[in-house]
């Protein structure tokens, strides 16, 4: 009798005496966990992703808990989601209904600046293989720089369900790829100054006059959609799921479905999915040198992509005679519509009459169009290669 | 394949691909916009300021 009351009592308190044991790596990822609270709700750094995350991540690192055991809430939530790529794909769907193409049909060449804002893609990936990264995690790495955390888990994921990356390093990429996202209106000032000069920042930028008819609206995510059919198959996930978004809106005969993508399902997966995410950062499996490296290796990757649209900003204003913004280069990252009011407000320290907003949100639903595009290509690239 | 050989390929295909697929999207989007131009109705939109 008494064997059995010690046995059950030694039952409880089993997390506890884990955590004193060797849960050291575990109490370092719930104090991680305490700073994505506090930058989520204190300071409002993208809450929707980070408050999921940062839960899911208290979760796996109070011990003994088998959530992401076989069964477990977490392992179902991932199998569910992540393991088959469908909670990235149902949140961009929701992306896709929510942005407006608008001024990049009323300007297309400023899809430009979305081809040159995915230099920190291909950058990163060559400074990844040289430090040591293996090829699959070099590139996993490298699709920080396409500054969308959706594309970022779909292609981690693609490599984790192969066992070429650790699936721990799933949610250090989607972990940086969000933070860095949400840090662009710190990252991005400084090198729009260090790269532009005063004059080359106030050049005034005249309303854009087009108008878009609807059919041409309506057409633009058909085409797009068979053009990364047709070039780039293996990204036709991640495109077509945008696109459909994009194209239930601007048919405006699904209002129902248009307003449940946005709301109902991108909600429901971006809980399911931070959760997931957030469970896969066990500390024991998370806390390895790679880890801070994929931090340092995703800064690198935004400053580059930063540095790329600035500079092919800078290529258009001189070959247009100083008729080109350079900065507008700044919005052709994925980060919308973040980047684009970021241009707008450096646009008017330097220049108070300059309006920049509308040709920034080209360049960025430009970004938004090349990062998934980058990510396409790259990816049927990889199964040209025989790597996927 | 070598390292080398595989960063270069990625960065040469992809990078170049990225840019050469986006180039053709946009002329694309410039003749789309020529053979279906605005009409000044109420179901265009405008890609200028005082757009909803």
């Amino acid at each position: 009798m008494l064997d059995a009351i010690l046995s059950g009592l030694g039952g409880l308190g089993a997390g506890a005496q884990y955590l004193l044991a060797q849960g050291g790596p575990n109490v370092i990822m719930l104090a991680v966990a305490g700073v994505m609270f506090y930058l989520a709700i204190a300071k409002d750094v993208e809450p929707l992703l980070l408050l999921p995350i940062a839960f899911g991540c208290v979760l796996a690192n109070l011990p003994l808990s088998e959530l992401m055991g076989e069964g477990g809430v977490l392992r179902t939530l991932y199998n569910f989601g992540i393991g088959n790529e469908l909670f990235p794909l149902l949140i961009f769907v929701g992306i896709g209904s929510m942005t407006d193409f608008t001024p990049l049909l009323a300007n297309p060449r400023l899809l430009l600046f979305g081809a040159a804002g995915q230099l920190g893609i291909f950058f990163t990936l060559i400074l990844a293989l040289a430090l040591g990264f293996s090829k699959e995690e070099a590139v996993s790495v490298a699709m920080i720089g396409a500054c969308d955390g959706p594309t970022v888990i779909y292609v981690s994921n693609l490599f984790a369900d192969l066992q070429k990356i650790p699936t721990a390093m799933v949610g250090a990429l989607a972990v940086a790829a969000y933070s860095y996202m949400a840090l662009v209106p710190i990252l991005q000032p400084p090198i729009m100054r260090l790269l532009t000069t005063e004059k080359e920042r106030s050049v005034k930028m005249p309303s854009p006059k087009g108008k878009v008819s609807r059919t041409a609206l309506v057409v633009f995510p058909l085409l797009v959609t068979a053009v990364t059919g047709l070039i780039a198959p293996q990204g036709l996930p991640l495109m077509g799921m945008i696109m459909l978004g994009n194209f239930m809106k601007v048919s405006g005969v699904v209002t129902r479905l248009t307003k449940a993508s946005e709301n109902e399902i991108a909600n429901i997966s971006t809980l399911f999915l931070g959760l997931a995410i957030g469970g896969t950062m066990n500390g024991h499996e998370f806390l390895k040198w790679h880890t801070l490296l994929v931090f340092g290796l995703g800064l690198v990757a935004i400053i580059v992509d930063t540095a790329g649209g600035i500079l092919l900003g800078k290529v258009w204003y001189w070959l247009s005679g100083g008729k080109v913004n350079p900065l507008l280069g700044a919005a052709g990252i994925s980060a919308y519509p973040m980047a684009a009011r970021l241009v707008q407000t450096e646009g008017q320290r330097w220049n108070k009459h300059n309006f920049l907003l509308m040709h920034a949100m080209a360049a960025n639903t430009g970004g938004q169009v090349g990062s998934v595009m980058a990510a396409a290509i790259m990816l049927s690239v990889l199964k040209g290669l025989g790597i996927l | 394949m070598s390292t080398t050989t595989f960063g270069l390929t990625l960065l040469i295909v992809g990078m170049g691909g990225t840019l050469v697929t986006l180039a053709v999207i946009a002329g694309c989007l410039r003749l789309l916009t020529k053979l279906f131009p605005a009409e000044n109705s109420d179901s265009d939109r405008s890609g200028g300021p005082g757009h909803a």
